[in-house]
């Protein structure tokens, strides 16, 4: 299935996201990284913020929602994959993305902007294996 | 004050996703799909996310990162590692695979449990286990043993 190339609202959304991570780092001193966040939503506790973490993830929860509400409709959604697929998808997204300290938003927009090689390394390996991973499920399975 | 500005932040973040179209698992799969390129399936949205959002945010760091602290802490925290090892190879192939399996990183996984989606239900059990296992087993490799305080 074919969606439509949106550069306008996909630049517009990634301003929307960089604006989030420099509030973040203005009012918290914390990076925005979605997996480091939910993670340490749980123990064990290393500091005092596991609170902060879980009111930032239901805003993330409930932004769709609000969305819908805003324009009237829902974002369109189309996901791919039985019960079996989703299960084994999200168990290696979050083993690596905890594993490799960081996912799209850590390493992908916090951890480019800082310059990081890590990070650097980060987006090209797990590039690299996406699209390897999505090549075979398309064109050879 | 603190944790209503952390929601507000947490929903400004999911809303770029959605506006971006982010919280679609097709458009990721086909961003990965490099060889629908001829067929023109090939959607490259995902760049420009990436690309607005990082540049935004190394020009806003440039700016916060001068001050002394945060609003609302008494330091930033910033990653301390700066070496390579295994696992800044080893965790994003394997993130990588599952990102390319089911179109979903953590981000969109939670604004897709947003609209009530029972896959996207289980796909956040899933991580969510997967996250906790690797911390759990990180913790251990790397023998820090962290103070247990009271969230």
């Amino acid at each position: 299935m074919i969606t439509e190339f949106t550069p306008f609202a996909s630049s517009i959304g990634g301003t929307m996201i960089g604006g989030a991570a420099i509030l973040l780092m203005a009012t918290h001193g914390r990076i925005a990284g979605i997996s480091g966040i939910a993670v340490r939503m749980f123990p064990p506790f290393i500091d005092h913020d596991a609170i902060g973490r879980i009111v930032f993830i239901i805003g993330v929860i409930v932004s769709s929602i609000v969305y819908a509400a805003v324009t009237g409709a829902w974002a369109p959604m189309s996901i791919i994959g039985g019960t079996s697929l989703l299960i084994a998808a999200g168990l290696l997204v979050g083993f690596g993305s905890v594993w490799g300290n960081g996912c799209t938003s850590g390493h992908g927009i916090c951890g480019l902007s800082r310059l990081s090689f890590r990070s650097v390394v980060a987006v090209a390996t797990f590039m690299t294996t996406a699209i390897v991973t999505a090549f075979i499920t398309h064109h050879l399975m | 004050m603190s944790l209503i500005v952390q929601f507000l932040i947490g929903l400004l973040f999911g809303s770029g996703l959605v506006v971006a179209g982010m919280s679609n698992p097709k458009k990721i799969q086909n961003f990965l799909d490099l060889a629908a390129m001829p067929s023109g399936g090939w959607d490259p949205s995902l760049a420009f996310v990436l690309g607005a959002g990082a540049l935004v945010t190394y020009l806003g760091y440039k700016i916060v990162l001068k001050r002394k602290q945060p609003i609302f802490d008494k330091q930033f925290h910033l990653p301390k590692k700066i070496a390579l090892d295994t696992s800044i190879i080893v965790g994003p192939a394997i993130f990588g695979i599952g990102w390319g399996l089911g179109g979903f990183c953590p981000g969109p996984a939670f604004t897709a449990l947003g609209t009530g989606s029972s896959q996207a239900m289980i796909f956040v059990a899933a991580m969510l286990i997967g996250m906790i296992a690797a911390r759990i087993i990180a913790l251990k490799h790397i023998g820090i043993t962290t103070s247990t305080v009271k969230a």
